[in-house]
């Protein structure tokens, strides 16, 4: 039972009403509660008016209390059948008994009174539930905010090797990190780590956690040395049911050795010329037990050969009929890239085809990868790429009804609003985001209310990307004509088909896509300016 | 989800007053809007968009019908208090060829046919 009674001591001829929620705000009266399994509660629910306190019979706590409180009257406030309050008179002044006109005044009045609380309640609650869905919004962009400054903007830059990094946060920060440590004794400090929980409290985790190892690091040179004493840092300041899962290695660029210590984290993988090994080293997560000892292991990277780290991000993603991607595919994907390849690429496209286009991110996706160059290669060919970071912002799904693509126009800017597109930029997303779900509800989906437009909002620090996907899959696309406002206007066209033209015009890239069972139509808009041919990219902010 | 047109004169002209939202829904509100304009005898009719929120592919092609209606009679049309970003789908659309676009109501009556 949801609501809470209130028996209130109850002054002569003054009715007070019990309200369960505003009770809690206290008053002078003593307040007493009924227990939800208290059979009074069902003797109200169902009594047809007032209900004499002194001549109820019922082996009921509440009764007792009221009586004591000197109740004589007690008026049931029901709504649409839900007993909702109760309004508790005490003796007349006068002493004699409640007449029936009293009753009778009494029955009008809470009749009146119970729709009129039950509204007010309601109102509270929306409220409060609104001020949750506020709260929790604001939540995510911090958590955002956290997670990307502490993530590395730069590469590590050293001959004979690339290294590429990938992140992909979900909608709720899931609190995974990368970190690249310039050492003090000429080595690179590679950390990957995945803080439990999510949100702004992992998010939290996962700063102090980096900014511990980057410290240590400077003073210890032994991966497993470090591990330790982060984790005696770590375990007196972790939040109870949290732990972070780490990996820390360390590259002697010259001679190709890593040394590398595993706190609970998945095994990064070493591509060799003829097979992958898994690299394994034990030791507890993070923040679990103080005095943990963290096994060290080394391995020598010959020119060529490649090493992966990533968080469980990718292997625990599942497919539509549940399966996971797995470990197993991991190998495989490293088994199979070729040099020339960016394993980063080649691993997400593997992911994508395995999820199928309607996934629903599960959790944040973090790689790291290292490379030695081949001898031949000469160092200033490579070296390129950048840390890609890409911040899942939203994952929509809207039915199929039309007019519905208001509703996803204005999720989409209510999610962009942290970007900083200027209002003219937004206007122009509005649009093409409203024509593409309308597109996608009209044609892909035929208006079946059962089917879902599926949207994510993704945003890297030059790009925002929007996937509109539909179940319109292996169907020829209608609309393919540019229209021709002379042709229209002459009756040689239809007055229609302006979606795709006006999505082209309003953002900086648009891709249409199919495979057998989904269309999907990306629309990119750049951010920050200096992007290639941006039509109308000078007033971005 | 709602649309409303009405229609009052204003000298020689008849001034089409445009709430809402103009989407598929609002197909008929608007050419019934035209047709009470048109038989009003007005020779020019302004179509005023202060009001309006959202225009979407489907209320540009409406715009194209009312459009054509016009032309056929030799009716102008202009157009008032339309948003920077409606203005330039206006221009994306080549709609301003055809149609004159005045910033508020008071310039669109006062400029010379």
């Amino acid at each position: 039972m949801r609501t809470r009674r209130d028996g209130q001591r109850a002054s002569p001829d003054t009715p007070t009403t019990a309200e369960p929620e505003a009770a809690s705000g206290g008053g002078t009266a003593s307040l007493a509660n009924i227990a939800p399994d208290d059979p009074i509660l069902a003797y109200f629910q169902s009594a047809p008016g007032p209900v004499e306190i002194d001549k109820l019979k019922l082996d009921s706590p509440a009764l007792e209390a009221l009586r004591d409180a000197g109740v004589k009257l007690a008026v049931p406030l029901v709504s649409q059948g839900e007993l909702i309050g109760v309004l508790n008179l005490g003796p007349r002044l006068s002493e004699q008994d409640y007449s029936a006109d009293d009753r009778k005044l009494l029955d009008n009045l809470a009749a009146q009174a119970a729709p009129a609380l039950r509204v007010a309640q309601l109102v509270r609650e929306q409220e409060a539930e609104a001020r949750r869905r506020e709260r929790y919004e604001r939540e995510l962009e911090i958590a955002h905010l956290i997670q990307q400054n502490f993530l590395p903007r730069h590469l590590p830059q050293l001959e004979g090797w690339t290294f590429g990094a990938f992140y992909r946060s979900m909608r709720e920060v899931g609190g995974d990190f990368y970190d690249f440590i310039e050492l003090p004794y000429g080595g690179v400090g590679i950390v990957i780590g995945d803080v439990t929980d999510k949100g702004v409290p992992a998010s939290l985790v996962m700063a102090s956690t980096r900014s511990v190892i980057r410290s240590v690091a400077q003073r210890i040179g032994q991966p497993g040395k470090v591990l330790e004493e982060v984790n005696d840092q770590l375990c007196p300041e972790m939040p109870p049911k949290m732990f972070v899962t780490c990996l820390y290695a360390v590259l002697e660029p010259h001679s190709g050795r890593m040394v590398y210590a595993n706190a609970g984290h998945n095994l990064p993988y070493l591509k060799r010329t003829d097979c992958v090994d898994e690299l394994r080293a034990r030791g507890m997560p993070l923040g679990l037990l103080p005095g943990s000892n963290y096994e060290e292991s080394e391995v020598t990277l010959d020119a060529g050969e490649t090493v992966l780290f990533t968080t469980d991000g990718i292997a625990e993603a599942h497919d539509q009929t549940g399966e996971m991607f797995g470990c197993p595919r991991i190998i495989e994907v490293v088994t199979e890239f070729e040099r020339g390849e960016d394993l980063r690429d080649v691993l997400l496209e593997e992911l994508n085809r395995f999820t199928g286009a309607a996934w629903e991110q599960e959790d944040d996706i973090t790689m790291v990868t290292l490379e030695r160059h081949p001898y031949e290669q000469s160092d200033f060919e490579r070296n390129e790429a950048a840390p890609i970071t890409v911040t899942r912002l939203a994952d929509l799904q809207i039915p199929s009804e039309p007019g519905n693509e208001r509703l996803a126009m204005q999720r989409v800017a209510d999610v962009v609003a942290s970007i900083g597109l200027t209002t003219t930029r937004l206007d122009k997303l509005k649009t093409a985001v409203a024509e593409a779900t309308m597109n996608a509800i009209e044609h892909g989906n035929q208006n079946n209310p059962e089917l879902n437009v599926h949207i994510t909002v993704e945003s890297t620090e030059d790009r925002l990307t929007i996937r509109v996907v539909d179940h319109g899959g292996g169907r020829e696309i209608p609309e393919s004509t540019a229209p021709d406002l002379d042709l229209k206007l002459a009756g040689e066209q239809t007055p229609r088909g302006w979606g795709l033209f006006l999505i082209k015009n309003m953002v900086d890239e648009m891709h249409v896509s199919s495979d057998e069972e989904h269309h999907t139509i990306e629309l990119v808009m750049y951010l920050g300016g200096g992007a290639p041919a941006s039509p109308g990219g000078e007033d971005v902010i | 989800m709602s649309f409303e047109a009405s229609v009052r004169p204003v000298g020689e002209l008849a001034v089409i007053d445009l709430t809402g939202e103009i989407d598929a829904n609002a197909d008929e509100g608007l050419n019934r809007a035209y047709a009470e304009a048109e038989a009003a005898g007005a020779k020019t009719v302004l179509l005023n968009f202060g009001e309006v929120t959202y225009i979407n592919s489907t209320g540009i092609a409406l715009i194209v019908g009312v459009l054509a209606q016009a032309r056929k009679q030799g009716t102008s049309l202009r157009a008032c208090g339309l948003s920077d970003h409606y203005r330039e789908i206006f221009e994306i659309t080549r709609l301003v060829d055809f149609v004159n676009i005045y910033d508020d109501e008071a310039s669109a009556v006062g400029a010379a046919s």
